[in-house]
């Protein structure tokens, strides 16, 4: 089971992050951290794999962005690897070309898209049809396009 | 719009404001309508998200999920699943949201709210759904998205409540989604079925087969078959590794036709490995061979397949050359599991080649890692003098962040693969001499077990260290093991001219002031061996002994070992001399407690409880310790009799105590090596304490650089000054402090009101420390309770060198201010001022009381006026474990009552706190309350401010 997934930026700036066991924040915030400064100490063509405590950590990088999980003993590597992949893929899709700034600025569409990906750190459907259509039927469900554009910034 | 703020500061601006915005809008009079509230919940979030604080709005955030209008819940439901709150008032609105949604028959309502159970995953929801989530999962009418969510939201549940899950009639039906045709749904329900398995595996026993069944039909199916769920030409490859791992949870099936067709499915896929790929693309590549290391750890995990097992092997042995540095890793660690197996141990061994060159020539560390895990799994004794001398080798250019952990190795494998302890030998002062830092104390102690134990090897034993000590520089721990070694075994080598007893103790004292006051303990006591083995070079001993900078030593336990064995070798005749520093017998064997440490370091700490990896290592103590003679058990009394038999512990005509069993910090405290209990006592796993390189629990941060022409003012405390405190509330040794440039290890004993500190200031930099000066104080009212004399110690510290400042002090009543230590000195160009808490406490002046369970109560009922007690109820900190708890308590200073409280799960201690003006008799229990994860403390002493404060002090702890 996965544990948590964090998105952070080449600057070591958090974009996302999804916990699936419950922690308190401090704790969250000591292992965000702890991470990260691991994660981009790491040398390109480094293994994608660093041992972490008790888990496994996968990253790999796109662009300007860090996705980083950690995983447990038994997990498998290359497929946590795919998984990174596959949300990518899902938020291209969704987004069209997507960048560091989409998912900062619709956060809650990245949360969506992982919330249909991988539920409770397991994955619910690896399907690339099923998700956006899930999405996109959620989509249709909202009350006007004008809300949509005024979607709440500040 | 705050898209990135100027500077940090101006965002906190813009965000305040917004803040101070949103939270009137939610207060003012006027309703929001749904859509307002939605904008204003999400902006929260957005600002949670940017790393602050969000301490409102979980109410607006309720009422969004009961609107009607999906984008409105939607935003209540992220919001509750982010920022989730323990409000048991909120979370019973949030569950009457999430039942409506359940009861909607909207699947997309029924999505999210499943979701939001998921992602809580509270014992609350539980409670509310457990029993109503199996209902949607087999119910004949769900949809497939929502069967989908409910498998995993039971998942989750079953993980944080296995109790409030009910198996039932479900179970079953829920084995057959296994056949479902939506392979989302199968994909969902293989986890569930999973975790299910492992905790009742007859029940579930059944999918075995079924899973052997779906596995076959996707291997065996064409790339394209399986539309959407093919991915970059692989099959299901998820699908595939779930049911593989489902599998490893059952033995190998008993149903031939179901075996066979399972190794049917490993052959093929171990087949398909050998085909071209269908894809140049790495997507490909990775869902393949995550599908192939799956179904090998299916292979190992069965371990009776010989012919599997060996091409399994050839296929890991071509991925250990890939060009993929993650193929290369993961083949070494899968591989390091085939060495175990006794059909595929043989064929690991032929890649030994490629192995060593790995270990020589990857550049990520974590595979040099893996290859070194691997060379140790794979050594035997056919390759073990090649494997030892190959490690011994990559020792001195190795990472220092995996030298100790290689080291441990190296004495592993030579212990357990000798033949010829002389190789035994040789390899470890091999060890000592390329990484002496990193051999732990294990090590060393291990190798005197094994010389004292085998009479065979002592004479060449001490013929090595003879010459190994001839080296200019030699390592601290060569000075130990060459003088532990010497002082019992010198006597074999003293025929040889070259090795005359003088010529030894020369030798040997030519290094002694180099050495640390525990090395130079430990020589001490090989004098006086050696004042028995060779009656010559008794006045010469005692002319060392003599001698101002021995008599007179600033360390009270040099100078105390040099008074009590100049004495000795005076007045005591020569049978009490042989009976008393005789030779010291075998060990008992015990398991090599150089194992419990390797063992150790593998597991450093896990996530849920992070920090008790670093507080709650109980010490494995199984091994030896290079134990000398219960004569040398010197007690701090000046008066304790000079032979020390008296106060021999148990054992009665016995000479050889064991003093460094677990009792013995109390009573044996400065027996020679005692030293090596306080530095084994550091709490640092895995860190060798000689080692100035153990990574800097706190960054350099923390400390106040001030310009070389700073201030004299001190400065304040480190903002983890209550926390260094606190770790120091139930023990007395440790590392108090520690940064890029120092570090600060804390020795201390009290007796009665008494009290003395031993601190160990340690330069880690190469650079000399000028005008080095320590200074402590008692600020205000604590002037008056505690009088603390500090040593001057020298304005010089030396690159790499440890100074040593002895502290006493008394307790006249007490207290609750900690003293303050402030270490100041110019380090390059700045001037470094640092201000620490000194961790006296105190508890520290506890006097442990025994009674029996009526006089507790007793005096229970005495103490019972509101001033003198003290209460507090707190949720633990750390996994509520009875043992350590109870060494906390004893660490804490008072007893621990046995069979007072009726209650077995409650603690109850007694104690008396004695200062130089009033002694304070104190009760305590601690009553811990496992299920709601919670304690209660209440302490009664007869003094209102000592209640509060042990209360204070003893709640930190757990």
């Amino acid at each position: 089971m996965m544990r948590f997934m964090l998105l952070f930026s080449r600057q070591g700036k958090l974009r996302l992050q999804k916990w699936y066991t419950t922690l308190l924040d401090k704790e969250k915030k000591k292992i965000t951290r702890e991470l990260i400064q691991i994660v981009l100490s790491r040398q390109p063509r480094m293994c994608s794999f660093v041992e972490w405590r008790d888990l496994k950590i996968i990253y790999k990088r796109f662009a300007s962005l860090y996705f980083c999980c950690a995983i447990e003993e038994q997990d498998n590597e290359l497929l946590t690897l795919e998984i990174i992949h596959r949300y990518v893929e899902l938020l291209d899709k969704y987004f069209g070309n997507v960048c560091e700034l989409d998912i900062i600025f619709n956060f809650e569409k990245a949360y969506f898209i992982l919330d249909e990906f991988l539920i409770g750190g397991e994955l619910q459907d690896t399907s690339k049809q099923s998700i956006p259509k899930a999405i996109e039927e959620a989509d249709m469900l909202q009350e006007t396009m004008e809300e949509y554009m005024a979607k709440p910034t500040f | 719009m705050s898209r990135v703020g100027k500077s940090k500061e101006a965002e906190i601006k813009r965000i305040n404001k917004e803040l101070a915005n949103i939270r009137s809008k939610f207060k003012g009079d006027k309703a929001l309508d749904g859509y307002s509230k939605k904008k204003y919940v999400c902006k929260l979030l957005f600002i949670f998200l940017l790393g602050h604080d969000i301490d409102f709005g979980h109410m607006e955030a309720v009422n969004l999920l009961s609107s009607n209008k999906y984008t409105e819940k939607q935003i209540g439901y992220l919001f509750i699943s982010v920022l989730v709150n323990s409000n048991s008032e909120l979370i019973r609105l949030i569950n009457n949201a999430i039942k409506n949604d359940l009861a909607s028959r909207n699947p997309i309502f029924m999505c999210l709210a499943l979701h939001c159970i998921a992602n809580v995953g509270s014992r609350e929801m539980a409670e509310a759904f457990a029993s109503e989530i199996p209902k949607i999962l087999v119910a004949g009418d769900t949809m497939d998205s929502v069967k989908q969510s409910a498998a995993l939201c039971l998942l989750r549940l079953y993980k944080t409540s296995p109790d409030l899950v009910p198996m039932g009639e479900w179970t079953s039906r829920v084995v057959h989604l296994l056949n479902d045709q939506h392979l989302g749904v199968v994909t969902a329900a293989t986890s569930l079925i999973t975790c299910l398995s492992k905790k009742n595996p007859d029940e579930f026993k059944t999918c075995v087969s079924l899973a052997v069944s779906r596995l076959s039909r996707i291997v065996s199916s064409a790339s394209t078959d399986l539309q959407d769920y093919t991915y970059y030409f692989v099959p299901a490859p998820w699908l595939s590794v779930k049911l593989l791992r489902l599998l490893q949870c059952y033995p190998p099936p008993e149903d031939t036709a179901v075996k066979g067709r399972l190794i049917e499915c490993m052959e093929t896929i171990l087949n398909k490995a050998q085909e071209p790929p269908k894809s140049k693309k790495v997507q490909h590549s990775n869902a393949k061979n995550a599908i192939l290391f799956e179904a090998i750890s299916l292979i190992i995990h069965y371990d009776s397949e010989p012919n599997l097992l060996v091409r399994a092997c050839n296929q890991l042995g071509q991925f250990l050359q890939h060009r993929e540095t993650n193929l290369r890793y993961l083949a070494l660690e899968s591989m390091c599991l085939l060495a175990g197996s006794e059909f595929s141990h043989e064929a690991v061994k032929t890649h030994i080649e490629t192995v060593i060159n790995a270990l020589k020539t990857e550049r990520d560390v974590s595979v040099r890692q893996r290859a070194a895990d691997l060379l140790y799994a794979m050594c035997d004794r056919t390759n073990a003098p090649q494997i030892v001398a190959e490690m011994l080798s990559y020792l001195e250019t190795a990472d220092y962040s995996i030298r100790e952990e290689i080291v441990l190795k190296v004495a592993i494998l030579a212990e357990k693969y000798a033949v010829d302890y002389t190789w035994y030998v040789d390899t470890i002062l091999n060890l000592i001499r390329i990484a002496g830092d990193y051999v732990s104390e294990e090590v060393w102690y291990r190798v005197i077990q094994i010389v004292i134990n085998r009479d065979d090897v002592q004479g060449y034993a001490a013929k090595t260290v003879f010459e190994a000590l001839q080296a200019p520089a030699c390592h601290e721990n060569m000075v130990k093991v060459g003088g532990y070694i010497l002082g019992e075994f010198g006597n074999l080598i003293a025929g040889d001219p070259r090795s005359s007893p003088l010529v030894q103790f020369n030798l040997l004292h030519s290094k002694f002031h180099l050495c640390s006051v525990p090395t130079r303990a430990l020589l001490l006591s090989s004098y006086i061996k050696f004042v028995n083995l060779f009656p010559e070079t008794k006045t010469t001993i005692q002319d060392v002994l003599r001698s101002d900078s021995q008599l007179r030593n600033s360390d009270v336990e040099l100078q105390q070992r040099a008074v009590e064995y100049l004495k000795l070798s005076s007045i005591a005749s020569t049978d009490v001399l042989a009976t008393v520093l005789e030779e010291m017998p075998p060990f008992p064997e015990r398991e090599s407690s150089i194992l419990a440490k390797l063992k150790k370091k593998k597991g450093p700490g896990t996530v849920t409880d992070m920090e008790e990896g670093k507080k709650e290592q109980t010490e494995v103590n199984g091994g030896v310790e290079p134990a000398v003679n219960a004569s040398t058990v010197s007690t701090p009394s000046p008066s304790a009799d000079l032979l020390g038999l008296k106060s021999a512990p148990a054992g009665g005509g016995s000479l050889l105590v064991d003093v460094f069993s677990d009792a013995v910090p109390a009573t044996g405290a400065l027996a020679p090596g005692s030293e090596d209990n306080f530095s084994r006592s550091l709490d640092l796993p895995g860190e060798s304490p000689a080692s100035l390189l153990v990574d800097a629990t706190l960054g350099a941060d923390t400390v106040t650089t001030v310009p070389a022409a700073g201030s004299e003012d001190p400065a304040l405390p480190v903002p983890d000054a209550d926390d260094l405190l606190n770790k120091f509330v139930c023990k007395n040794n440790g590392v108090l402090f520690e940064n890029q440039l120092l570090q600060i290890g804390i020795k201390s004993e009290y007796r009665q009101n008494l009290g003395r500190m031993y601190l160990f200031f340690g330069n880690k930099t190469s650079v000399q420390f000028l005008n080095f000066t320590l200074n402590v104080s008692c600020p205000g009212e604590l002037q008056n309770e505690l009088n603390i004399q500090a040593k001057p110690v020298e304005p010089i510290v030396e690159g790499g060198a440890q100074v040593q400042q002895v502290i006493n002090i008394e307790c006249l009543s007490d207290f609750t201010e900690a003293p303050l230590l402030n270490i100041q000195f110019r380090y390059g160009g700045t001037v470094q001022n640092i201000t620490l808490k000194l961790p006296i406490t105190v508890n520290k002046f506890f006097q442990p009381t025994e009674m029996a369970s009526e006089d507790f109560f007793q005096r229970w009922k005495q103490l019972s006026s509101p001033q003198q007690e003290a209460q507090k109820i707190f949720k633990a900190n750390h996994p509520m474990d009875t043992e350590v708890t109870k060494a906390k308590l004893i660490g804490f200073g008072s007893a621990l009552l046995q069979d007072v409280d009726p209650n077995r799960d409650n603690f109850v201690g007694a104690g008396v706190i004695h200062t130089k003006s009033i002694q304070v008799g104190c009760l305590l229990r601690l009553e811990p309350n496992s299920q709601a994860q919670m304690y209660r403390l209440t302490l009664r002493t007869s003094k209102e401010a000592v209640s509060k404060r042990l209360c204070a002090l003893l709640s930190q702890q757990f």
